[in-house]
């Protein structure tokens, strides 16, 4: 396999601006990410997170701002990223299998015309093996637990062999054991080289699975390795008064997770 | 020999094939139009034609079926097109864009129509057929024009089938990978557009978006994969069409375009209740049943727990039921002797020993 990283940089922002109907929601956001980091981007609801990543893609409008992949503009890079978006954003009475779903992940690559095929399959069922979801491959997505969902949208994510992935809250309303099988392969992916950049909302489990980290609350509150960034200062300006519960003791905000 | 008769009638031969192909059309695209929760814009798109078929007849001067076709498409796209920008740009959301859109669009059909009427224009005559339809004055060079129609617009589906499900499925997702999906969207919903105006001629503005939603939402309750969706929609789509040409020459005079509709729908009713696994009857039936298991379960566990208890308690009707049927059953006797009225057998006490056993793991 060659490598085509160009840079350190996995992921470079400058002067991002979005605004929804008037009111700024991210505001000036300057960014790097390294290549093979666990980066999590944290703050309170309504900071923008989920925003921040969609704006990156593409998917929603910004006013200004440039987005960088590995050194070049992410619309020439789009192989290179993949996407993990929330479980509640489709669906799922779509009459359809699991397998089909992650089989989508490919469709990019497969282009115009060209179908899913044989190799198509194989490379499906690997990625759902991956995620320990073989044995519900022609299960109707339906029928299927929220945090299987959420294995069949990371699985499909996995099939795009991508070298930056965007997850967006993927441990929002799961199973703990679905928990552990995303982290697993989250830190798999990034000992691999990969960079992985997670929207997360559980304070508790923060320092334990990221290795850098945003805080974010519209603007940039602070934004490097994890240990400089996860501090009480930099969490109050996040956050501002609804910290004061953890603010007590150090030990429960920096409580031990069960998730090793 | 009547039936001989029937099918080697011209008109009959005609609107059978025309309700045929408005079945195969409608049926796969209202599966998209359902799945990306548009049910109505076949609602709007179909009323918005009206305009349409008007503006066609006051520029051309005849009912060509040409200038109808080219006049509703052009007026049902711009209807769903705006509806689209009015949801994506404004705060509106869809059903208020969509009826917004439904009415303003119909009313200047009304007003057209009404305007051509009174210009007492002898060839006018039979332009408000196309409020209900009028399947009988479908001509053979009707039919192939809606042919064509048709097979132009299921092969785009089958070039472009992958685009369709995903876009459908996950938009965001597929924007992700590169798909112009915008585009994709809009061509899906012009070929709503698409199949009204096949619909047109056979049942008319008003009624042809059941013929979207009907056969898509039947289908749904039988299919597992897309693609069994569209070829069951399409199934659904083509016997409601046959049937209802079929009962309305039959019946001398009763209109064709309502009766397909009746027929799609009464293939809906159908569905909803019968169809396995997803049907309400099978709902139904799966809740009583495992409501019995347990009362069943309880009942053993209660009586091999608590053998000696009084009597003196009052059965409500559900529990003598599961009573007598696990008497029925051989898992219980009557006995007199003291307690409740009742004695486990040597089979009771062996399920009810299983039952303790797993309840207690539960417990666990």
């Amino acid at each position: 396999m060659t490598t085509p990283v160009t840079t350190d940089t996995a992921l470079s922002i400058q002067n991002l601006t979005v605004s929804y109907h008037n009111q700024p929601v991210l505001w000036d956001i300057n960014l790097d990410i390294p290549t093979g980091v666990m980066a999590g981007i944290v703050g309170p609801n309504g900071a923008g997170k989920s925003t921040l990543i969609k704006s990156l893609l593409g998917l929603v409008p910004s006013l200004s701002g440039e987005v960088l992949v590995h050194g070049r503009a992410y619309a020439s890079q789009r192989k290179r990223v993949g996407y993990v978006p929330q479980r509640s954003s489709v669906d799922w009475d779509f009459p359809t299998t699991a397998l089909d779903v992650v089989t989508m992940g490919l469709y990019g690559r497969l282009g115009w015309f060209r179908r899913p095929g044989r190799k198509e399959r194989l490379e499906s069922l690997e990625a759902l093996e991956m995620v320990g979801m073989s044995a519900y491959a022609d299960r109707q997505i339906s029928q299927l637990s929220g945090g299987q969902q959420q294995r069949v949208f990371l699985a499909r994510a996995l099939v795009q062999q991508a070298d930056v992935y965007f997850l967006d809250e993927p441990m929002a309303g799961v199973d703990a054991t679905t928990e552990r099988v995303i982290i697993d392969i989250l830190r798999r992916l990034r000992d691999a080289g990969k960079t992985l950049i997670v929207v997360h909302h559980d304070l508790q489990t923060v320092r334990n699975y990221f290795d850098w980290l945003l805080l974010l609350n519209v603007r940039v509150i602070a934004s490097g390795k994890a240990e400089d960034v996860f501090n009480i200062d930099h969490l109050r300006q996040a956050y501002g008064g609804q910290i004061a519960l953890l603010n007590d003791s150090d030990s429960l905000m920096f409580a031990t997770s069960q998730v090793k | 020999m009547q039936w001989l008769d029937l099918l080697s009638d011209y008109t009959f031969q005609n609107v059978v094939i025309g309700a045929s192909l408005l079945g195969l059309i409608s049926g796969p695209l209202g599966c998209f139009a359902v799945l990306r929760r548009q049910s109505l814009l076949g609602d709007a798109i179909s009323h918005a034609a009206l305009p349409g078929v008007c503006l066609s007849f006051i520029i051309t001067g005849s009912r060509d079926i040409s200038g109808v076709i080219i006049g509703s498409l052009v007026t049902g796209s711009l209807a769903a097109l705006t509806m689209l920008l009015l949801t994506r740009k404004s705060r509106l959301k869809t059903d208020a864009a969509l009826g917004i859109c439904l009415s303003i669009f119909f009313a200047i059909g009304i007003v057209l129509l009404t305007y051509i009427q009174s210009t007492n224009n002898a060839s006018q005559g039979g332009l408000e057929a196309f409020l209900f339809g009028q399947a009988a004055a479908t001509l053979r060079s009707d039919l192939w024009i809606m042919g064509g129609i048709t097979l132009v617009t299921l092969t785009l589906l089958a070039v472009f089938w992958k685009q369709a499900k995903l876009v459908t499925f996950d938009t965001q997702y597929a924007r992700t990978l590169g798909m112009p999906t915008t585009a994709i969207e809009a061509v899906l919903t012009c070929m709503v557009a698409l199949a009204v105006v096949v619909g047109l001629q056979m049942v008319g503005v008003i009624l042809m978006a059941a013929m979207i939603v009907a056969p898509a939402a039947a289908a749904r309750q039988w299919s597992r994969h897309l693609g069994g969706m569209l070829v069951i929609a399409a199934g659904i789509g083509i016997v409601s069409g046959v049937s209802g040409a079929t009962i309305s020459t039959l019946s001398r005079g009763l209109a064709t375009g309502p009766l397909v509709v009746l027929s799609a729908t009464t293939i809906v009713l159908i569905s909803l209740a019968l169809a396995p696994g997803r049907g309400l009857l099978w709902g139904t039936i799966k809740h009583y049943r495992q409501k019995e298991a347990l009362q069943k379960q309880q009942l053993l566990y209660a009586l091999y727990k608590h053998p000696l208890a009084s009597k003196h308690y009052r059965a409500t009707f559900g529990a003598r039921w599961v009573l007598g049927k696990l008497k029925r059953q051989g898992y219980l006797v009557r006995s007199t002797d003291g307690g409740s009225g009742w004695r486990l057998t040597s089979r009771g006490e062996k399920a009810a020993k299983q039952v303790v056993a797993t309840f207690e793991e539960v417990a666990t």
